[in-house]
């Protein structure tokens, strides 16, 4: 590969120049229901095969299909959360194709009138600004079944449980310039989801899958055409399937060839995307509107309510953190990330110092977790206890470092900060009278030190920090002692 | 509009209809007339009318979210020529 990324402006340079790579995203979530979108069967995860499917489900003649209402409802506040227009008239189409997994042979979607409109949301880039990225529409329709093609070589089992399930397909405008803004979208996507509580987000389990629509060009040229990258499932994967895509588009361009609209597939384990040479004709889809639904019309009260009921969500909540507790944008942004994370932080912070107790969260907190791979919710250390040793801090009962390692025993054994600081004596000793004879002590064993500090060295003065510190077995008071040293050094 | 034999061999193919020669041609007739019909009603100026899709004054009945229906998979597999483990079995397909 010759092509080369440059971090700075997201430019990939070729051997012809620089390359823009330009990204959509159509991004199918999982709708949070009970039931499902035109039958009553439920959608719950891992049920027995064909043991969640109605007639309605499995296109036996005759069956009629039922809008659920609660299903409608997460598209509108899913809309409201992106700051979308929500269309109060909107139709449903039928998606023409064959497929063994789809029974009626087509899927019953919205095409031309969408339940949301235009929206936006904003990313939160790794540098702490923002960027703002433009959503095309969201509209409803229908999951198809489940293929299982490794269980015979000339055989493909076809469980129905996924089949009528609702669907949000959340499209994005060609806004993102590279993978990683792609991965962000993605992410902030998905907290807003969750936010929400309209879909889990659970990429594992197919809550949420990506298809990547990926082209180049030259700056400030027209759009290229572009290739669409179907159910990319992980946000890693989508970072490098874009990674892939926008090099191999090069590869061909730069070689004197021409790029093929066309859909492809991303291999997970070669980390690659590869045609799927399916016959063009397999795409011509001839929507009409069902004619087993009218269309839906919602009251704008109704969308009111749902706007009036809506949660805090993350920017909201990211910038309530920068104001009220003093966090940076990229501090508040990551904590906000995981409603779980946020609600945790807000625990430990409140009535305290609140860039103390974000700093211990995404630090001593995220690293002991990441070691052994929990989430914030599986922590042996609760908000409150957390609370607790930043109240030892914040009085001056511990310093930090000693703080550390009553952290440690903290998440080892989950005793309360206060029992362990008095079972070991990690009191802190700010006591003047006891502080000044240990620096006494340090100056009386190292009189050519105090010569060389008093002669200018004024490096040296950490070092007397640290002998105190050592003598005092860390428990001293860091502010105590450098205010005592200095006095006493200067002679 | 017109339409000729290759768009009907086209439509019968996606629709998974097969259609002889003297099928496609009758096909091919029939569809001239009912578009020519529809060009006729063309001429009516619509500018400025929304689309009419139903002329009963009804909107789309929307239901609760409970689970009411579901659980006889034994039912629904039973017109599946071919089933195992719970599954639908069909031939192989894959992309």
């Amino acid at each position: 590969m010759t092509a080369n990324k440059n971090l700075q402006d997201n430019l990939i340079r070729g051997e012809t120049g620089d390359w823009e790579i330009v990204i959509g995203m159509e991004v199918h979530a999982q709708v949070l229901s009970e039931s499902k979108l035109f039958s009553s069967a439920a959608t719950a995860f891992g049920a027995e095969p064909n043991a969640q499917v109605s007639f309605v489900d499995a296109a036996m003649p005759g069956m009629l299909p039922v809008i659920n209402k609660k299903c409608v409802e997460q598209a509108v506040r899913t809309g409201l959360g992106i700051n979308a227009k929500i269309n109060l008239h909107s139709v449903f189409d039928r998606k023409n194709y064959f497929y063994a997994d789809l029974p009626s042979g087509y899927q019953i979607s919205q095409f031309k009138d969408p339940i949301v409109g235009k929206g936006q949301i904003e990313l939160d880039m790794p540098d702490g600004s923002t960027r703002t990225i433009g959503i095309t529409r969201l509209h409803l329709e229908q999951d198809a079944g489940k293929s299982m093609h490794d269980q015979s070589p000339t055989e493909s089992y076809i469980d129905l449980n996924r089949s009528g399930v609702a669907l949000m397909e959340i499209v994005s405008e060609p806004d993102l310039r590279s993978s990683e803004e792609a991965g962000l979208y993605l992410k902030k996507l998905r907290t807003i989801l969750r936010y929400l509580g309209t879909c889990d987000g659970n990429m594992d389990e197919g809550s949420m899958r990506a298809d990547v629509n990926v082209s180049v060009r030259k700056p400030g040229d027209p759009l290229g055409t572009r290739c669409e990258i179907k159910n990319v499932n992980s946000m890693r994967f989508v970072v490098q399937a874009v990674e892939y895509e926008a090099r191999r588009q090069i590869e061909i361009i730069e070689g004197g060839g021409v790029i093929k609209q066309e859909t492809r597939l991303f291999d997970n384990a070669k980390g690659e995307t590869r045609s799927m040479r399916s016959k063009e004709e397999a795409h011509d889809y001839r929507y009409f509107p069902d004619p087993d639904l009218l269309p839906l019309i919602l009251d704008e009260a109704w969308v009111n309510h749902i706007k009036a009921t809506l949660p805090e969500l993350p920017d909201d909540r990211k910038n309530r953190y920068i104001k009220d507790f003093g966090l940076t944008s990229y501090d508040a942004g990551v904590l906000v990330a995981e409603k779980d994370t946020a609600v945790y932080f807000e625990n430990a912070a409140k009535g305290r110092e609140g860039k103390l107790a974000a700093n211990w969260v995404m630090g001593e907190l995220f690293g002991a977790l990441n070691k052994e791979n929990k989430t914030i919710s599986e922590s042996p250390v609760s908000a409150d206890a957390l609370g607790g040793l930043l109240d030892l801090i914040m009085n001056g009962t511990i310093s930090g470092r000693t703080a550390k390692e009553v952290f440690e025993e903290m998440y080892a054994s989950g005793k309360p900060a206060a029992k362990i600081v008095e079972e070991k004596g990690l009191q802190q000793v700010s006591d003047v009278g006891e502080l000044e004879k240990a620096i006494d002590d340090v100056i009386a064993q190292n009189p050519d030190k105090v010569a060389e500090y008093r002669g200018g060295k004024d490096k040296l003065f950490g070092f007397f920090v640290g002998q105190v510190m050592k003598n005092t077995g860390g428990k001293a008071n860091p502010g105590v002692v450098n205010d005592l040293l200095k006095k006493k050094l200067a002679g | 509009m017109s339409i000729d034999k290759n768009t009907v061999a086209r439509i019968a193919n996606l629709a998974r209809i097969r259609l002889t020669e003297d099928e496609q041609n009758a096909m091919t007739r029939e569809f001239q007339a009912i578009l020519g019909w529809i060009d006729q009603l063309q001429e009516v100026n619509t500018d400025d009318i929304p689309p009419l899709t139903s002329v009963v004054e009804v909107t789309l009945p929307l239901r609760d979210d409970k689970v009411a229906d579901g659980g006889y998979p034994e039912d629904v597999l039973a017109n599946a020529p071919k089933q195992a483990a719970g599954f639908f079995v069909v031939p192989k397909v894959i992309e």
